[in-house]
């Protein structure tokens, strides 16, 4: 399949054919993974700059591990040790950068939009590793492969995305990918965590998880960002914990079958308990995992555009 | 025709559009009018009337006989605008008629003018066929950023972009770096127009010292020095009591309390309106009772006090219906949108464009149709520009850190013109809402063309199609949201005191 777009901004733009090959392209890449030599020379002499405005482990090392055996060469530029401490404007870092004529600019950025603003600005393709609240493409498909792996579709599928959706990319960007692909998309979590008109979206809002969960054959579990106390949005991690908590007493409202997920880090004990992030529906370390494949077949599919 | 703005409210009734149109008296019966001739005694001279308020106000004799000679020398050249439509809403009067210019002054107004051939010859003549002359326009909401950014825009850039965009008198804000808390940066700011001024310029003055909404400014000062009103608008004044104190102590200056309406802690975060987009593009949103908590807090305290409040930048629909109300039950308020408020929605922001942040954010199609509707009705008085220059530094950013506000005195008129082609205003309304409104409201005598008056005029073109371009603006400043828009309407002269401010006329 030809690609005319030379980036990957986010799930809303993309075609269901896209979301399609590129969960063909990770799958068939994801062997790569278990072999003894995990490098293929697919992109050797690319280079790819990580650009990271936000503290993050998972997904910056997941992209580097992607490039790596993909053999593109890497650059990680951390917030804290960029030029943003120095007064110069993200657009000026990314213009000098550019100069250096990198292939990919795989960019984690607070502010939403910042990706977008950038890409029309430059030619280097640009990666969108998760833009304030606004979406984390990379996330969206690796969810997408974890549960066609298990699910085997998404037809006739029901997903429940639970939390603090308001400011969750993830959950922005899984709605766009799910709903595309045919499935059932619940929102549950407290109306103070609730973006408005989110059913303009397509999903369905509950406030009370026991209406969700015996619906349910995905449950994505979002992290809590312990300031939401702060902002008055909840009175308590304890109260959230006790009303909005995947444990395994709620589990037993679910499905026999229902998997459930966690974009990570997660705070346990807080939205989800040991026992279910341990337990035998998680499917937490397996999203890591199909991590590193997705994050491969993007860069592929972008630095070969 | 002088209306009485008390129990006017009658929704559906079309007699109340008709008054809209004239100047506005307050329930006291007196009409407000800054009139310099009745101020000073003694009658000093007989062109006391047509001397700029400030060498009026300071009273000086010498400054005052000096302006007197200016304008026996300076009005060398004199106008005769033949065959314009001539709409001048303070006086009721629409029709086509010449529209004569002597002495910096208003000479004559009638159609098919007699003028002898003897006195024609000192008088440039303007074909004004097919074009509309009206009052000077009026923008009771600008940001000439000087003294302090005058990077983003100065006294001399703003006032040119005003009358380029039609506009012969400019009420500026008073969130400049010094604050214009007291009389000496109202001097300043007057006599830096003054040097370098296109068109007029009214300051307005701080509520709260340093906009810090702790102590009142002396008011007294403030008016003494030439200020017209009060704001500590880009803020609210946040403290219930303090906005009280303002709204009473007022009056015994009678200058106008403008109010920015917003609660900050609803606020709190936001880019721009809480809505679909909003939660589309993962942008905080500010939702409409931001703005409404704090009309509906002005609208008790104005009762409460017998004072009278001006809502700036009205921008949604439950401010319109609380003021509307709030009028039908002859509450003193007085209110402005801009033209942003009725031309853009939201949707927008889509593209996460900085040029469409500013505050209050663009809100929904629904509240667009609100604000027509309150301009329709009258509930809406003015239409100001919040002309809010900022440079690619602030503007050319992520949208979280960009600067809110948008420039508006080069591209309002056409917008304002458009309410006309759309029918929500007559002609005349659309012109009131920009010239003898704002004028009735900030309590100065310039947006009519009542025979001897200062002849503050433009002459607008209501059919010119063209295309907005912010790069020929002559603003500092870029932060257009109607770049590139294609237009109708524009104002090809404006006559300041009765001398070119901006021309784009053949002559």
């Amino acid at each position: 399949m030809r690609r005319t777009k030379k980036d990957l901004l986010g799930v809303r733009e993309l075609e269901v054919e896209e979301i399609e090959h590129i969960l063909k392209l990770a799958a068939s890449l994801k062997e790569i993974n278990t072999r003894p030599i995990k490098k293929v020379p697919t992109l050797r002499g690319k280079t790819v700059v990580h650009l990271f405005y936000e503290p993050s482990t998972r997904t910056r090392t997941s992209f580097d591990v992607a490039a790596k055996r993909l053999s593109a060469d890497t650059y990680s530029i951390a917030a804290s040790s960029s030029s943003l401490v120095k007064g110069e404007t993200f657009l000026d870092t990314l213009k000098n950068l550019e100069a250096m004529s990198p292939d990919v600019f795989v960019i984690r950025h607070p502010v939403s939009g910042a990706p977008q603003r950038l890409a029309r600005r430059t030619s280097v393709s640009v990666v969108n590793a998760g833009d304030g609240m606004h979406e984390h493409p990379s996330q969206a498909l690796l969810d997408l492969l974890t549960i066609s792996e298990r699910k085997g579709g998404f037809k006739d599928l029901t997903v429940a995305i639970i939390g603090d959706i308001y400011h969750s990319r993830v959950a922005r960007s899984d709605i766009w990918a799910l709903t595309k692909m045919g499935a059932r998309v619940l929102a549950c979590g407290p109306p103070t965590l609730i973006p408005p008109h989110l059913e303009g979206l397509g999903v369905r809002v509950y406030w009370r998880l026991e209406d969700v969960i015996p619906q349910a054959d995905v449950l994505i579990v979002l992290r809590l960002q312990k300031e939401r106390q702060q902002q008055m949005l909840l009175p308590s991690l304890r109260e959230y914990s006790i009303c909005y908590g995947l444990n395994r007493r709620r589990m037993e409202l679910a499905r026999d079958d229902a998997i459930v997920m966690h974009p990570g880090p997660m705070n346990r004990g807080v939205e989800i308990s040991p026992d279910v992030a341990d337990g035998p529906h998680s499917l937490i370390l397996d999203q890591v995992a199909n991590g590193v494949a997705v994050r491969m077949a993007i860069l592929y599919m972008v630095a070969q555009g | 025709m002088a209306v009485r703005r008390r129990g006017l409210q009658n929704f559906d009734s079309m007699r109340f559009r008709r008054m809209d149109s004239g100047p506005i008296v307050w329930e006291s019966g007196r009409k407000r009018h800054f009139d310099a001739g009745r101020r000073t005694r003694g009658g000093i001279l007989p062109y006391m009337e047509l001397l700029p308020a400030v060498a009026v106000k300071h009273g000086n004799v010498e400054h005052l006989k000096t302006c007197c000679n200016n304008v026996k020398r300076g009005c060398s050249v004199d106008f005769l605008f033949r065959n314009g439509r001539v709409i001048d809403p303070a006086n009721n009067f629409d029709q086509i008629a010449d529209v004569l210019v002597v002495n910096g002054v208003v000479a004559d107004i009638s159609p098919m003018l007699e003028v002898s051939a003897e006195r024609l010859a000192g008088v440039e003549v303007i074909d004004a066929s097919g074009k509309w002359v009206t009052p000077g326009l009026v923008d009771m909401h600008v940001h000439l950023r000087e003294p302090g950014e005058e990077y983003k825009e100065t006294i001399e850039t703003g006032t040119r972009a005003a009358a380029a965009g039609g506009f012969t008198s400019v009420a500026c804000m008073p969130n400049t770096r010094p604050v214009n808390d007291c009389a000496a940066v109202t001097e300043f700011i007057l006599a830096r127009s003054k040097e370098q001024g296109a068109c007029r310029v009214l300051p307005v003055g701080a509520i709260s010292k340093g906009l810090k909404g702790e102590a009142l400014t002396e008011f007294g000062e403030l008016r003494e020095a030439g200020a017209v009103a009060v704001t500590d608008d880009g803020r609210p004044v946040t403290s219930n009591q303090l906005m009280r104190r303002a709204l009473e102590y007022a009056k015994v200056f009678d200058i106008l309390v403008i109010s920015h309406a917003e609660d900050l802690s609803l606020a709190e975060g936001g880019v721009m309106n809480e809505g679909f987009t909003s939660t589309l593009l993962g942008l905080r949103g500010i939702p409409n009772a931001a703005e409404e908590v704090m009309v509906a807090r002005d609208l008790l305290l104005a009762e409460l006090t017998h004072g009278r409040v001006h809502i700036a930048h009205v921008s949604t629909e439950g401010s319109v219906r609380m003021i509307r109300e709030a009028k039908s039950r002859g509450v003193g308020v007085t209110a402005e949108t801009a033209p942003h408020y009725f031309t853009l929605s939201d949707a927008e922001l889509i593209d996460y464009d900085p040029v469409f942040k500013m505050n209050p954010p663009l809100r929904s199609r629904d509240d667009i149709l609100a604000v027509k509707a309150g301009l329709a009705d009258g509930t809406l008085d003015a239409i100001a520009t919040d002309h809010a220059p900022h440079s690619v530094i602030e503007k050319d950013v992520e949208i979280e850190f960009a600067a809110n506000g948008v420039i508006g005195l080069e591209s309002a008129l056409p917008l304002i013109l458009g309410l006309v082609r759309e029918g929500v205003l007559t002609p005349m309304e659309a012109i009131a809402k920009a010239s003898s409104n704002p004028s009735s409201i900030l309590g100065v005598s310039s947006g009519s063309l009542r025979r001897g008056t200062p002849a503050d005029l433009t002459v607008i073109d209501p059919e010119l199609r063209y295309i907005l371009d912010a790069n020929a603006f002559y603003s500092k400043s870029r932060n257009c949201p109607f770049h590139g828009k294609e237009v109708q309407g524009q104002a090809l002269m404006a006559l300041v005191d009765g001398k070119i401010a901006f021309s784009r006329m053949h002559r």
